[in-house]
């Protein structure tokens, strides 16, 4: 006899879990589910595959299939010679690669660039990969030994190094001189500023403030003009800083005010409860910051803050209004060589450029796509 | 006709009254504590003592001023007129005072505030080593005695993101007993809770009051109350309403809040 009622029920035998329904894993499976499956998609990924045709097809043809790869002299580039419409003009830039990696950096002390280089890549290549340990010495030496090393080794008038005055050194290692200056020099004052301006001492918030306004209120352009040609008349008579260093200054400056903001808006998504929690446990504001606050914070704002890294990056290529010859700036120095004027030089040589800033941007962004991941997984 | 033998009193936990009259140090002194938020009166002339080994809950509706006068022990909150004298040392915007007071006064939130960016261990073990510097070695030893101590010492690896959410406020009871505080403030830690979850949180503070931990409890689970209070406080408006013994408060509240607020809520 049941007592249950009539509209009641009692399970007696449990359901275990089973498979979900099988579904179409190959390729083929995926477009035709994702691309083709109405008439509106076929036709809208019939147009986009055509659209990318007729882009990517050009594109190729002059970087890889029309173009001249060996030559010595104008000439090799020039469709007479070559019998076919010219692509790109690689000669020019196989000549001009020196220039175009190092400036007019003496070639006899070339190696010191190329050791700096070295370390570099020795020292962040462990630092990218998660796995490898000793994260805080590989940073310390990264960040605070190696830019001292670099610096003596490519300035020199040290240890037996003969000097190299700033303004012979060009191309890309201007561009990376600068990038990274600037990238590691304005985080952390980016941050300080952030804090400051969040701060309950009004002296410190105005000072704050005021910054951030006055160097995001100035054109970087002006900022490079001024560092380099006025701030001189400003200084004490024998006082001299040098060119390059003032350019530093100036970019490291300018991206803390924005790398403020960004920061800022981290700090501004950080629940209450986390600072509460902190400060019930006896943690000081400084260690509450450090250890709970902006490990959280500065992870938000990933995305935001490699924007500013890569169009700092990017951004490098106006300190040519003060005469110093970054990528671009040595590039455009190239041009003027009549021994390589053709019409494809110009092509070629921002095809070049153009490869080498996606390169890099597109490996930063990755990789911070990649760090992302790897923090949401916990 | 008299009883004159002297019995033994016992407290509510069972426990010899003897661990509370042999402590007779005052824990925490609020005298004439007024704060406004802005125009709004929210504490109005509060004045308490609680002396060591005692357990307050404190009870009322919501707006009366129950947890803002919790967070003024520990200086989360400010006030603009009044004293707060907590061990021995008054609470004043001297910064080494109030980290002084943070370090022996334990704190447990509502929604936990655990760090989700470290371990369940990193958690506990983060302000012993960067507070009191101890080495990590001990402050490992001592973290996992605390996570046996709210019974989950097997999530000591996981991500609070990983646990459910009385596994995660036990944690935070856990994190805040690392510090070996001589005071414990609770601020509603079971209101965030889903009902299975309220009695296992509830049963670690049983187990810390037998212990003889001062506590300062916000709460509405009367239950708790019942078993481990030792005074009951009704707040409402901001102020201290009625303040008597559980069983009394309970079964003869005085105040018209009292019996109103009892009569709305289950006990």
């Amino acid at each position: 006899m049941t007592t249950t009622a009539p509209s009641g029920f009692v399970r007696d035998e449990m359901i275990a879990p089973a498979e979900p329904p099988h579904v179409r894993a190959s390729m083929l499976g995926w477009i035709g589910e994702r691309l083709f499956n109405s008439f509106g998609n076929a036709t809208l990924t019939v147009l986009g595959i055509v659209g990318l045709a007729a882009l990517a097809w050009p594109t190729l043809r002059f970087l890889l299939l029309d173009a001249v790869w060996r030559g010595t002299e104008r000439t090799d580039c020039l469709a007479e010679t070559v019998g076919h419409d010219v692509g790109a003009c690689w000669p020019f830039i196989w000549a001009k690669f020196d220039q175009l990696m190092y400036g007019f950096y003496p070639a006899s002390e070339r190696w010191r660039p190329n050791l700096v280089y070295g370390f570099g890549a020795l020292l962040l290549a462990p630092l990218l990969v998660p796995r490898v340990p000793h994260k805080t010495l590989n940073a310390v030496l990264f960040f605070g030994v190696f830019p001292l090393v670099a610096g003596v080794l490519l300035v020199g008038g040290v240890f037996g190094l003969p000097e190299v005055e700033t303004r012979l050194w060009g191309g890309l290692l201007v561009t990376l001189v600068i990038s990274f200056t600037g990238i590691v020099g304005s985080l952390p004052l980016g941050i300080l500023l952030a804090l400051g301006r969040r701060s309950d001492l009004p002296v410190v918030r105005s000072a704050s403030v005021v910054f951030i306004e006055f160097w995001r209120g100035v054109p970087l352009i002006t900022v490079l003009f001024f560092a380099t040609y006025m701030l001189p008349l400003f200084l004490p008579g024998n006082w001299k800083i040098d060119g390059l260093l003032r350019v530093l200054i100036g970019v490291i400056l300018f991206s803390a005010a924005y790398l403020a903001e960004v920061v800022r808006a981290g700090l501004q998504a950080i629940p209450r409860g986390q600072f509460e929690g902190a400060m019930a446990l006896g943690l000081g504001y400084w260690r509450m910051m450090g250890l709970i606050i902006l490990p959280q914070a500065l992870r938000l704002v990933i995305p935001g803050l490699v924007n500013s890294f890569i169009a700092l990056f990017k951004d490098t290529t106006l300190v040519l209004i003060v005469a110093i010859f970054d990528l671009l700036g040595q590039l455009r120095a190239s041009f003027s060589d009549p021994n390589w004027a053709t019409p494809a030089t110009l092509f070629t040589g921002f095809a070049f450029a153009g490869i080498i800033y996606f390169v890099v941007s597109f490996a930063m962004s990755r990789y911070a796509m990649f760090t992302e991941q790897r923090l949401r997984a916990r | 006709m008299s009883n004159d033998v002297q019995q033994p009193s016992i407290g509510p936990l069972g426990e010899a009254a003897d661990i509370r009259t042999t402590r007779n140090e005052v824990a925490i002194e609020i005298v004439g504590l007024n704060k406004w938020f802005g125009a709004f009166h929210v504490l109005r002339d509060v004045s308490l003592q609680v002396m060591r080994g005692e357990r307050i809950v404190v009870c009322g509706p919501s707006g009366g001023g129950k947890s803002t006068l919790l967070r003024c022990i520990n200086r989360i909150e400010s006030w603009q007129r009044g004293r707060v004298i907590v061990d021995g040392v008054e609470l004043t915007d001297d910064l080494k005072k109030i980290d002084e007071i943070r370090r022996e006064v334990g704190m447990v939130f509502q929604h936990f505030n655990l760090f989700p960016h470290l371990t369940v261990l990193e958690n506990c073990m983060l302000a012993p080593v960067w507070v009191r510097r101890m080495p990590k070695k001990e402050a490992e030893a001592i973290a996992r005695h605390n996570l046996e101590r709210v019974r989950i010492p097997e999530q000591a690896s996981k991500y609070p993101a990983q646990l459910s959410g009385g596994q995660q406020q036990r944690v935070a009871i856990a994190r805040a007993l690392c510090m070996q505080p001589k005071i414990m403030l609770f601020d509603e830690p079971t209101s965030a809770l889903d009902p299975e979850m309220v009695r296992e949180v509830l049963d670690t503070m049983v187990a810390l009051a037998l212990d003889g931990m001062t506590m300062v409890v916000v709460s509405h689970e009367m239950g708790f109350a019942r078993q481990a209070a030792t005074r009951m406080i009704l707040m409402d408006a901001g102020q201290i309403i009625e303040v008597n013994e559980p069983e009394a408060f309970f079964s003869n509240p005085q105040h018209e809040r009292t019996k109103l607020f009892l009569s709305q809520i289950l006990h």
